[in-house]
């Protein structure tokens, strides 16, 4: 770790990528992310990096496409109606099994919205937004260091299981500055080898081919099943959270990225007043933490949870499923890009206990 | 250290961004942890903006500041924004060369500074932004004068490096302004 440095989100996630050894960022502005290509466009080519603005988001995506299949670690960043055209796109490198990262800086929606904070895209992103039966590794960072600290995470989960990786930020997380510390370079030369890759004859007779294509269903099934043998994996393995005060908490808060921030400070609120109010915060979407929600469900002393999002409710659907209904999963959220104040969470919180005795 | 946090708002091109980025390099400087997080979104010159910025030795939870303990208003559409939101207790800082209009909360404490004319006598007109900042740092304490100077210092960098002086300057006429006048 190096220096403090007050640095914007969208620009630090940029140096986070080049620190975990990605040097090629293909993409297409759109606010409020636009700093990050920004950046990338100054930086890659002093780290013999390449930068290309595409001419839209399907060129940008199908250009990850091409040079991840020469086996090269490479990002794209963009926010929720960029990431919208970039979903056929998605599917195919899902489909043909390659490592990508992609940075959804979460705008306001659906259509074109605004381009204030939101966590509508939950659904498009941990469900599969684009066709066929596949899912994305989904992360999502609650603090500018911690975009720095799972870019890395990213690169290594993409390339280990030959998925593509989102990273799910939102508005505010692009647009904040915050004092940062970044990790040292990693050396790309040291990256495990990737032998599929369609870079070259690689001494063997025969060329590496890359594609999600079988035309006959017998072929295509075995592909469907080890991809999902991969999936099977993932969520046995790379289940990241975050628990705050649970340890004693009958009062358990649900929530993701910026959100869960803001979540952190009602409960310094609720605590000093005396009530045993905790958070658990997935920091990977896509794996869910089911058994860890399903934990505090089957504990006696949780009485409920609340699911707090920036939007309708999308998250809580996982909520629900993994805690099996063993416990009310109530919900608060705002919409349109506004953010919820902590004194609205607490009333609300306030209000559910109060019902709950 | 408690939580410092400080709310700027005022048009467009008077430098609150600068101000607020400043403030938090300052603390960032002295090794805290430090957020800020500026009004964007459809913009235009004269329009108004704001930042919130918070200043901790601990990590911090929310970056989002509806009732700030500080808040700086360098016109009037803002103090009519940002007054009712201030923490009780908290420091309403008021650009008075602009605003005429007089806060009505009994239960904050307001400065009342003449920016621009404090500005214009140390030598740099459009340098208000830089006397609140003085203001800023000596009424809360969240920074040490070192320290901010030390971020203006970076801020201009080598190519800014002659308007280093004049900054300090106007920078010093705002720590010299008596803020319980």
């Amino acid at each position: 770790m190096g220096e403090k440095l007050l640095m914007k989100g969208a620009e630090a996630i940029g140096e986070a990528a080049i620190r975990a050894g990605c040097r090629h960022f293909f993409g297409y502005p759109i606010t409020p992310q636009n700093e990050a290509p920004a950046y990338m466009a100054r930086r890659l080519p002093e780290v013999n990096g390449t930068f290309l603005q595409a001419e839209s988001e399907v060129a940008a995506i199908n250009m990850l496409y091409g040079c991840a299949a020469a086996g090269k670690r490479v990002i794209t960043t963009s926010s929720s109606p960029g990431i919208s055209l970039m979903q056929e796109g998605l599917s195919y490198i899902a489909g043909s099994e390659l490592p990508v990262v992609v940075m959804n800086v979460v705008r306001g929606g659906p259509g074109l919205g605004d381009i204030a904070p939101a966590q509508g895209d939950y659904f498009q992103a941990v469900k599969g937004g684009g066709h066929g039966d596949y899912h994305l590794i989904v992360l999502a960072p609650s603090t500018v260091q911690e975009s720095i600290d799972l870019m890395q995470l990213a690169f290594d989960l993409a390339d280990k299981y030959r998925n593509p990786v989102m990273m799910l930020s939102d508005g505010l997380l692009g647009q904040m500055m915050e004092a940062v510390e970044f990790p040292g370079f990693v050396d790309i030369e040291k990256l495990p080898k990737k032998p599929w890759a369609a870079d070259s004859m690689q001494g063997k007779r025969s060329r590496n081919l890359v594609n999600s294509f079988d035309l006959l269903p017998e072929g295509l099934e075995v592909m469907n099943k080890k991809m999902w043998a991969k999936y099977a994996d993932v969520e046995k393995n790379e289940v990241k959270f975050e628990e705050v005060e649970t340890a004693d908490a009958e009062y358990i808060f649900v929530a993701y990225g910026t959100v869960a921030r803001i979540i952190k400070t009602v409960i310094k609120d609720l605590r000093s007043k005396g009530h045993k109010v905790g958070l658990i915060r997935p920091i990977t979407l896509y794996p869910f933490p089911k058994k860890q929600l399903l934990a505090l469900a089957e504990n006696p002393r949780v009485k409920f949870f609340l699911d707090i999002e920036l939007s309708f409710g999308q998250m809580i659907e996982d909520v629900k499923l993994s805690t099996e209904f063993k416990k009310p999963v109530h919900f608060y959220g705002r919409q349109g890009g506004m953010l919820p104040e902590p004194n609205e969470i607490s009333e609300v919180m306030l209000k559910l206990m109060k019902e709950a005795k | 250290m408690a939580q410092h946090e400080l709310v700027a708002a005022g048009f467009g091109g008077q430098g609150i961004m600068m101000l607020g980025k400043l403030f938090a390099e300052a603390g960032v400087l002295e090794g805290n942890y430090a957020t800020f997080l500026p009004s964007y979104g459809p913009a235009m010159r004269g329009g108004t903006a704001n930042c919130a910025i918070v200043i901790s030795n601990e990590p911090i939870a929310s970056p989002v500041l509806p009732h700030p303990k500080v808040c700086v208003v360098m016109n009037l559409p803002s103090l009519k924004t940002f007054e009712p939101l201030v923490a009780p207790g908290g420091i309403l800082i008021i650009n008075s060369s602009l605003i005429k209009e007089k806060a009505k909360r009994t239960d904050i404490k307001t400065i009342y500074v003449p920016a621009n004319e404090i500005a214009e006598k140390a030598g740099m007109t459009k340098a208000a932004n830089i006397v609140i900042l003085g203001i800023v740092v000596k009424a809360t304490g969240a920074v040490k004068v070192e320290s901010t100077k030390e971020a203006i210092k970076q801020t201009l960098g080598e190519a800014k490096a002659k308007y280093l002086p004049i900054n300090l300057q106007v920078l010093d006429a705002g720590l010299n302004f008596d803020i319980n006048g």
